[in-house]
């Protein structure tokens, strides 16, 4: 097809997208308000106070950017998965296959979708947390990149799971037996400073820790890891389900028989 | 307008993942603007074979061109020849008619304006337009079929395949959905169509290919094939009834449904005028005749069995 009709396809496959996450809004966007506004009331307002301050922020400010990351990484995964396992099982991802459309703008499309999710519940996170606590972006340039790359990330691994998954169970295992307790031990609520050996060395094995960081970088211009390394993790991350999920598209893998 | 096929299949082979060969090595050729009819019993390998065509199915071996362009190598530009009707409702129940059209289109590269009127243009004639903004699971079975050649439609096909499209749909949709696709054919799209009411294919298609256990095992056009059938079964209604003792008439095999009902099977060359001097002869009153099955049906019966016969052989 030519760069005009890819492009008109890949509008088509991410509005589709965007137009689901509306439609079902009270599955998409109001359970990470809930779910984060007691986050932030349970250990932000009631134990935060107690805890005191951590790398010179109070608690609750300090865990806004692990949470905001939180819900961007889970939504973005769940997203894509959630809709495009969707499309399998309801065969309607058969109208994108007999379509001339090449393997990349059916991904990038998925992936659009489900960064604008990520992008949305983010958005809706940090607007919670300001009723409870004060916050400035001290470098707004890194806090979008990792944003988006972090969004890309999960968007992309949630596919890579929607391909292989046969049944409804095959897209909930993953995010809850290793999303789910990465993200927490993925330096969401407190500084892996904090943790002993060999629980420090550890932590840096778990890719979120290099995306929590790098956003409270961002916004609160403190990290337990270096900025670059930070993003040569995500961007590698990136490049590689990239082209896994384009490798599994053009083999037709969980697609085509 | 160029000569090359619409379609052609090369000894295509498929072998399933679980070692089903579901194709051994089908060849046939469709004609530009042909209404070709693609017959077999179920699993003969009907489905696999559309399945390749529209790249749902990975090849094995051989290969197929639309329009001279080959549907595994050159992927992109074939699909956009082609519109597919497939035998499973396959569109998201959530979405409306409107969207699932304006998205398919969107989906061939075609813009959201130019969209918009096709899937207007197809939603009425298929006389679902004002269904348009409605949920698509809240469509009657017949509309959900009528949809799925609408969006089949929106990136007007050079060949459009329809697998089983009136399967249980009632005779009156089925007559408004030939109408509408035989309009197509007229306009210039080639058409291949599978079905299981086989009058449907011999009202409608030219040529015909019938498949079975994944080999074409007869591929001509339609009037050669009918021209085998040497045998047709007459169904005659009687005013009075009939005795005990029927009539013979040489030539003719004449039996008895019902008091009122008479069944004579005679050659297609046998004339009948024998057979109805001898009924009057009898005291017996023909008030209607009509053909007892469809011809094609009966041609198609006889060559499957024939085939199994064969393989069992």
């Amino acid at each position: 097809m030519s760069t005009s009709a890819n492009l008109v396809a890949l509008y088509t496959v991410t509005r589709r997208e965007v137009a689901r996450i509306l439609r079902i809004w009270s599955q998409t966007l109001l359970p990470p308000a809930i779910t984060m506004t007691l986050y932030f009331v349970i250990f932000g307002t009631l134990i935060g106070g107690r805890i005191g301050t951590m790398h010179g922020f109070t608690y609750m400010q300090y865990i806004v950017p692990g949470l905001v990351m939180m819900s961007i990484i889970t939504n973005s995964y769940g997203n894509i998965s959630s809709s495009f396992f969707g499309s399998k099982f309801g065969r309607f991802v058969e109208e994108m296959l007999v379509s001339p459309m090449p393997s990349w703008v059916i991904l990038s499309g998925y992936v659009g979708g489900a960064v604008l999710r990520g992008l949305m519940v983010g958005a809706i996170v940090l607007g919670i947390s300001l009723l409870f606590t004060h916050l400035t972006v001290a470098h707004p340039l890194v806090t979008v990149a990792t944003v988006l790359l972090a969004a890309t990330v999960f968007s992309l691994a949630g596919f890579v799971n929607a391909v292989f998954a046969k049944k409804f169970d095959d897209i909930a295992i993953v995010p809850t037996f290793v999303l789910t307790p990465l993200t927490y031990l993925g330096g969401v609520f407190y500084s892996v400073d904090l943790l002993p050996q060999p629980w420090r060395s550890l932590s840096f094995a778990n890719p979120i820790l290099y995306m929590v960081n790098a956003f409270r970088y961002g916004v609160l211009g403190v990290s337990d890891v270096g900025l670059a390394e930070a993003m040569l993790v995500m961007l590698g991350f990136a490049v590689a389900l990239a082209a896994l999920g384009m490798w599994l598209l053009k083999r037709g893998i969980g697609l085509r028989s | 307008m160029s000569t090359l096929p619409a379609l052609e299949v090369r000894d295509l082979r498929k072998t399933y993942a679980n070692g089903v060969e579901a194709l051994k090595g089908v060849s046939l050729t469709v004609q530009q603007g042909d209404f070709f009819a693609l017959l077999g019993p179920n699993g003969a390998g009907k489905s696999t074979l559309i399945g390749i065509l529209s790249s749902l199915v990975n090849a094995s071996s051989g290969d197929a061109e639309v329009f001279g362009i080959s549907v595994t190598r050159q992927r992109s530009a074939a699909m956009r020849l082609i519109g597919l009707v497939p035998q499973e409702l396959n569109f998201n129940m959530f979405e409306k008619p409107l969207d699932i059209c304006i998205n398919q289109a969107g989906f061939y590269g075609i813009p959201r304006r130019v969209a918009a009127e096709r899937a207007e243009k197809y939603l009425n004639e298929l006389r679902l337009w004002d269904k348009a903004e409605q949920p698509s699971r809240m469509l009657s079975g017949g509309m959900k079929r009528r949809l799925m050649i609408a969006r089949a439609m929106m990136n007007e096909p050079k060949l459009l395949i329809l697998d089983e499209p009136t399967a249980g749909v009632d005779i009156e949709i089925r007559r408004s959905m030939w109408q509408f696709i035989t309009g197509i054919n007229r306009a210039g799209t080639t058409v291949i169509l599978t079905t299981h009411y086989l009058e449907e294919a011999e009202q409608l298609c030219r040529n015909i290919a019938i498949i079975d256990k994944g080999r074409i095992i007869e591929n001509t056009s339609m009037k050669r094939l009918l021209a085998k059938l040497d045998v047709e079964t007459f169904v005659l209604d009687l005013a009075d009834g009939c005795g005990a003792t029927l009539p013979e008439v040489a030539g003719v095999k004449l039996g008895r449904v019902d008091d009122h009902t008479l069944e004579a099977e005679m050659s297609r060359t046998h004339d009948l005028n024998s057979l109805f001097t001898a009924l009057s002869a009898a005291g017996i009153t023909v008030t209607s005749m009509r053909n007892k099955a469809n011809r094609l049906e009966e041609l198609f019966v006889r060559l499957v069995e024939g085939g199994a016969r064969e393989q069992a052989a």
